[in-house]
């Protein structure tokens, strides 16, 4: 485990940087993950990491298709919200582990 | 009489009917199992026909033949689960009641669910072979193909057999190979994961043995739809990749009753505690295979071990005690490479496939993560084992709990 200052706060985050401690998180530092992964944070960003934030505080997991049910965007939107890879820099952003697959 | 009611006569239904029969007393108890269809499908042999390798007959028996004496059986398809009620629902309105209720009801391709995958070009140059009737119409299809644009896609996580795609491929890079046309066949591998499996070790085993095949991978592809007139698949980001045959492993969904009950996730996969294996909200209700929605591969083996499991804490349940079995997620899976040979992988819950011998440390006489012969040979002997000694519920030589002798960390 290693530490990182973002937004002004000592920050605990993995090899991959994503934030050990769900409690450490903020707005502002959601805002500067997002700088770093090339995503202006808008309000609808919010909603989702809002979503995102208490389906992973309820311990459930998190698929893409979880997140077009979310009633919040739909798959395509959620693209176009976060490119590229959209569940990896969300969650990175929302301070939540990086979701694992296990097949 | 108390009774024991199974829902589900694949695999992990018809091994349990065996087992518990064994274990509960005739006097005291009532078993049924229910099922929609008559047929017994060895579903690790569909990968063979596409190629040739099996008929339809190999991998086919009546259900009927795998019942233990002393076992109710009904053909039907399933209504409603009230748990509330202890009761099921069959769809001609018949109502079972239960005072054990085990959940084997697996899952199914639900190809419906890609826009464009079931349209003109389904089972004419677009097929899955996780059916039977898709893998029959994919043999023919390679039979008299010229070539082209050999495109694997693997639409959503997660799905059964999750080594099936690789051992596709390998099995096509062979067969074509063979056939003297490899040079006319472009073969890609599209998966919405990061690479070609899961975790570290075997990723990157499996990963090298698909660029030594001159196998392309697309890795972090969730497919949007499939475009017919022009012959592509296209992803949530925009990403097009051409196909002239598209093999297909469409979503797998948990049996539509599982929905209409309330006991799913929103995949139809029954939420179940991934150690006691009982669903999460009923105590009476234990859950076993595919259906279940516990974080590990959905396989035949996976069934295996957690039978031993749920037997012991079914058996503790009724007898009121607390359960004393706990299930790791062991998986164990024979991959096919192509060319006579195959590689295994044993893992579960917490530890990931490591290199190794299996079952026996330092022995074997299978090899893990290493390609070889006798692996293959295994993976042959298996459909003998599967009839004979699987479905049967008899004992195998293989601990249900994952073992870390013979493995190298």
């Amino acid at each position: 485990m290693s530490t990182k200052t973002i937004a002004g706060v000592e920050i605990n985050v993995t090899e991959d940087g994503y934030m050990n401690d769900a409690s450490q998180w903020s707005k502002e530092i959601a805002a500067e993950i997002a700088k770093e992964e090339g995503v202006e944070l808008t309000d609808k960003h919010f909603e989702l990491i809002d979503f995102i934030r208490n389906k992973v505080a309820a311990g459930e997991g998190l698929t893409l298709r979880g997140i077009g049910k979310s009633g919040v965007v739909n798959a395509k939107e959620f693209y176009q919200l976060f490119p590229g890879a959209p569940l990896k820099k969300a969650t990175k952003i929302a301070g939540v582990p990086k979701p694992t697959s296990c097949i | 009489m108390k009774k024991l009611l199974i829902l589900g006569a694949g695999t992990a239904g018809t091994m349990m009917a065996n087992k518990m029969r064994k274990a509960l007393s005739r006097n005291e108890w009532d078993i049924t199992i229910v099922d929609q269809f008559k047929t017994h499908y060895y579903q690790p042999g569909f990968l063979f026909i596409p190629f040739g390798m099996y008929t339809k007959n190999d991998v086919i028996k009546p259900k009927n033949d795998f019942f233990p004496v002393g076992v109710n059986v009904i053909f039907s398809t399933i209504n409603k689960i009230n748990p509330e009620k202890n009761s099921v629902v069959l769809d001609d309105g018949v109502v079972l009641k239960y005072d054990q209720l085990l959940i084997a009801t697996g899952t199914r391709t639900a190809p419906e669910e890609t826009e464009g995958l079931t349209g003109k070009l389904w089972y004419k140059e677009i097929f899955d072979f996780y059916t039977i009737d898709g893998a029959v119409a994919l043999a023919s299809f390679f039979k008299t193909w010229k070539g082209g644009k050999l495109v694997v896609n693997i639409a959503e996580l997660p799905y059964k057999c999750p080594v099936a795609p690789l051992e596709f491929v390998f099995f096509a890079d062979a067969f074509f190979t063979e056939r003297g046309m490899r040079d006319k066949v472009d073969i890609t591998y599209v998966t919405p994961l990061p690479g070609a499996f899961t975790k570290p070790r075997a990723t990157k085993m499996l990963g090298d043995l698909l660029e030594q095949k001159n196998i392309n991978i697309v890795p972090d592809f969730n497919i949007m739809e499939v475009d017919n007139d022009n012959k592509k698949i296209i992803d949530y980001g925009g990403t097009e990749i051409p196909f002239d045959c598209l093999v297909s492993i469409p979503t797998n969904l948990g049996a539509d009753v599982i929905e209409t009950s309330g006991l799913g996730d929103d995949m139809n996969f029954v939420k179940t505690d991934k150690h006691t294996l009982q669903q999460v909200d009923y105590k009476n209700i234990f859950v076993i295979g595919d259906a279940a929605n516990i974080p590990t591969s959905k396989a035949g083996s996976v069934a295996h071990f957690a039978a031993e499991i749920i037997e012991e804490n079914m058996m503790c349940a009724i007898e009121g005690r607390e359960l004393t079995a706990s299930f790791d997620g062991h998986a164990n899976c024979y991959i096919e490479t192509g060319f006579g040979k195959g590689t295994l992988i044993d893992f579960n819950y917490d530890t990931e496939p490591l290199p190794g011998s299996f079952p026996f440390p330092g022995l074997g006489p299978f090899g893990l993560l290493k390609v070889t012969r006798t692996n293959h040979y295994g993976k042959l002997l298996f459909r003998w084992i599967y009839w004979h000694i699987l479905l049967k519920g008899k004992e195998m030589p293989i601990d249900s709990e994952m073992q870390m002798a013979g493995k190298k960390l």
